[in-house]
């Protein structure tokens, strides 16, 4: 599932640039405009795969805790940066890789450590949640 | 003056993504501990019974709402400035503030090790992006 989460998510918002910049600026005096930027094909691709993401992301925070599953899951953008520098052969900087040892560091802080703080639910005891007003 | 205006809209942007994102994290994360895990959900009781489970919780539908706001301001903010700039600035700020919500709306043990991972991640996404 935090695989699900990292991959998807950086895919998507990468389509979804590639995407708006055909659609060029938007003012605030033209939502219209931000409403109908999901008819261009590539907005409309990285709206799937950020779907994608969202089932994923929802999912993991079903077992674990907020704080566990965002860190854990932003080796995304290390995965961004080595399909540049191995697959598109793009330079990637040092101040690039020492973000990357920062961020994989984060993720290596936050997996060792438990997936919740608090016990779960199991889905028999959480059988009321959802008819009980939340 | 041009490249201040895009500047500001992009900030602008940034700022309402990460405030967006956080409410919708919570409320998002908020539904979920309320529901179950998922996976054995799906298992015990079939699809649509998750399906429903997920579609009839408050917090799911309102974490919904704030999340569409942020997909919608990321739009906005890509429209003047590069992913580059947008994402991992979003994100670092996002990182943060979601660690500072979880201990004070879901009541999580953020201890030293997820302080450390949250601000690891934050500053290492914003060196990225440099």
């Amino acid at each position: 599932m935090l695989s699900g989460v990292s991959v998807f998510a950086p895919l998507g918002d990468s389509l979804l640039s590639y995407g708006m910049k055909q659609v060029g600026n938007i003012s605030l005096q033209q939502p219209m405009r931000l409403l109908l930027a999901i008819n261009n094909p590539w907005v409309a691709i990285g709206i799937v795969l950020l779907l994608g993401f969202f089932a994923s992301y929802m999912t993991a925070l079903s077992w674990a805790d907020l704080t566990y599953v965002l860190p854990a899951s932003s080796l995304g953008y290390v995965l961004l940066a080595l399909i540049a520098r191995v697959a598109l052969h793009e330079q990637v900087s040092l101040t690039r890789w020492l973000g990357i040892a920062l961020v994989s560091s984060g993720v290596g802080f936050v997996t060792t450590g438990p997936e919740v703080t608090e016990p779960p639910r199991s889905p028999c005891d959480a059988a009321s949640a959802a008819t009980e007003p939340s | 003056m041009t490249h201040t205006i895009s500047n500001l809209n992009a900030w602008l942007a940034i700022a309402a993504v990460a405030l967006f994102s956080c409410a919708g994290d919570v409320l998002l994360a908020r539904a979920m501990r309320q529901i179950g895990d998922l996976g054995e959900l799906w298992h015990h009781r079939g699809f649509l019974v998750v399906g429903l489970r997920v579609l009839r919780n408050r917090y799911f539908l309102l974490g919904v709402g704030f999340m569409t706001l942020a997909f919608y301001s990321l739009l906005y903010g890509l429209s003047w400035n590069n992913v580059s700039l947008i994402g991992p600035a979003a994100a670092s700020l996002t990182f943060v503030a979601n660690a500072i919500a979880a201990k004070l709306f879901l009541h999580e043990r953020v201890d030293a090790r997820r302080w450390a991972a949250a601000l690891l991640v934050a500053g290492g996404v914003v060196l990225m992006a440099l």
